[in-house]
């Protein structure tokens, strides 16, 4: 029973995961397909608390279901996609599709029959995850180890958004130009 | 023949190994709070009442004490209406649930006492700050499966305040996480007792203040309840709903509510600790402190006129996120120098 409970979880998850995946690329239905994301996104969670990684787990549902999804909602809103279009647009290439499809995941799993987890490296092993705290750990190895790629990222990101802000500035400034 | 007892026993192993849970405590919380909610609504129509020079309610029972479970009574007899023309009937129903489950899952992570947490996490902050996130999305889809132009207005609005305002309240509180080097609250609550001011309002004082403004916004409460603006949007979000499921809405708001100012006395005003002890109710303090906090909730509904929407998103962008930044730089350069 009681290794037999943790396998349940899995294969609920696994399943859960895959099926509502599924549903995000198929729905018609916008919000529905972003309602199906944060199912999801929950799932994608509980799954990595089983794994013991707590932190990851609760910077999945902040960032992705709380902040990102919210934005995609907020998106689909603007867009106003209430109509649920049905356009064959692919259909032809479909049996092309699925050939490739069918390939890619024999080779997927030919290349993963001979796949072992390697042994943690370095001074994360689970006894110090677990001895220190994830975020406590996580904190050092960004700011020390991998402070260059943390920084790029962040100027990269404020570049983004310094872009975003110059473009809606310019449509702005044309607009007061034409009144 | 299934072995129900085993089985419930087997869960409540699981659920305490993998998430340390325990049925029981959960149970009795949620009741509390339950009644907790009730007497707030009642406190809050009293309060305001008597700053507006009325009596607020005084009909049923002894000075009005009746009237919350008059009105759920109420709420639940009445019939359920879903409009005909509601989006997807799905998600009407389904939106006051996760709106009230976000903020009512809160409540398990937050230290009563130092021995009365449901489940003592050491991610306890960051879960928190995740289901307050969530419950925004009861409110947004609430807003858009109503498929009624007031509605939509109200979700909308909730999505991008919910959005700016989080992000200076989780940058409120990394002050306090790197003060008390934790983001397990029991943790917090022991670092503040053990720092020469005994409580981080003092030298998190910004961080308080923004963590504070930024609650009321998350909650969405006066001054900043533009998502359900009476005067303009009707009821905003939950204009369409009515009987029990109106009633969620307003449980999970008051949900919210008490858990941001348990949340703003066990990281900010020293949890269950206080000037001297009181025998035989170790919580005592944490419950003054909570309904002092309730209190000024109320006091700010009944003080301040509503936002309009540009002050509102000037307000969370150009100062509060500012704000909680500068703290964060002046924490740190206290925790260097100190």
């Amino acid at each position: 029973m009681e290794g037999l409970l943790p396998k349940i979880v899995f294969i609920y998850l696994a399943v859960v995961l895959v099926v509502t995946s599924l549903l995000v690329v198929t729905n018609r239905n916008a919000v529905h397909a972003v309602l199906w994301m944060l199912v999801m996104f929950l799932h994608q969670a509980v799954l990595f608390i089983t794994l013991d990684a707590e932190f990851l787990a609760a910077v999945q549902i902040i960032v992705y279901a709380g902040a990102v999804l919210v934005l995609f909602l907020f998106v689909v809103y603007m867009i106003n996609l209430r109509t649920e279009l049905k356009i064959h647009n692919f259909t032809v290439f479909w049996p092309a599709a699925l050939f490739v499809s069918v390939a890619l995941v024999i080779l997927a799993a030919q290349a993963l029959k001979d796949f072992r987890a390697p042994q943690p490296v370095g001074d994360m092993t689970p006894e110090a995850i677990a001895r220190v705290g994830h975020a406590k750990l996580l904190g050092k190895a960004l700011f020390t180890e991998h402070i260059l790629s943390f920084e790029t990222v962040g100027v990269l990101l404020l570049v983004a958004v310094l872009g975003a802000v110059v473009l809606t500035r310019r449509i702005r400034m044309i607009r007061g130009e034409g009144l | 023949m299934i072995d129900f007892l085993r089985l419930y026993d087997t869960a409540n192993h699981f659920l305490l190994k993998y998430l340390g849970l325990s049925v029981f405590k959960s149970l009795v919380l949620v009741g509390i709070t339950l009644l907790h909610v009730a007497y707030t609504t009642y406190a809050e129509r009293k309060i305001i009442g008597h700053m507006q020079q009325r009596l607020g309610p005084n009909r049923v029972g002894p000075r009005g004490l009746l009237q919350p479970i008059a009105d759920v009574l109420k709420l639940i007899t009445k019939e359920d209406i879903i409009p005909s023309c509601v989006d997807s009937p799905v998600v009407f129903k389904l939106a006051p649930f996760i709106s009230l489950v976000a903020g009512a899952t809160s409540l398990a992570v937050i230290p009563i006492w130092e021995h009365f947490v449901v489940t003592n996490v050491n991610m306890a902050l960051l879960v928190v700050l995740a289901m307050s996130s969530l419950s925004s999305f009861g409110v947004i889809l609430a807003g858009w499966a109503s498929n009624s132009r007031y509605s939509f207005l109200g979700g909308l609005r909730a999505s991008a305040q919910v959005i700016s305002y989080e992000i200076a309240m989780a940058l409120a509180l990394v002050g306090v996480m790197m003060l008390a080097g934790s983001m397990n609250l029991i943790e917090i609550v022991k670092a503040q007792i053990e720092s020469p001011f005994k409580i981080y309002a003092i030298p998190q004082i910004i961080g308080f203040f923004v963590f504070m403004v930024a609650a009321i916004a998350e909650t969405n409460r006066t001054p900043f309840d533009l998502p359900e603006a009476e005067s303009e949007l009707v009821a905003g979000y939950f204009v369409e709903y009515s009987g029990i499921r109106f009633a969620l809405f307003y449980l999970a708001e008051y949900f919210g509510m008490i858990v941001m100012c348990m949340l703003a006395v066990v990281c900010f005003l020293g949890g269950w600790y206080g000037p001297f002890e009181i025998p035989g109710v170790p919580m005592f303090w944490f419950l003054l402190k909570l309904y002092f906090l309730i209190f000024f909730y109320i006091w700010v509904r009944a003080t301040l006129p509503r936002y309009r929407y540009d002050q509102l998103m000037g307000l969370g962008w150009k100062v509060l996120i500012p704000l909680a930044l500068l703290n964060i730089v002046i924490t740190g350069l206290i925790k260097v120098l100190a």
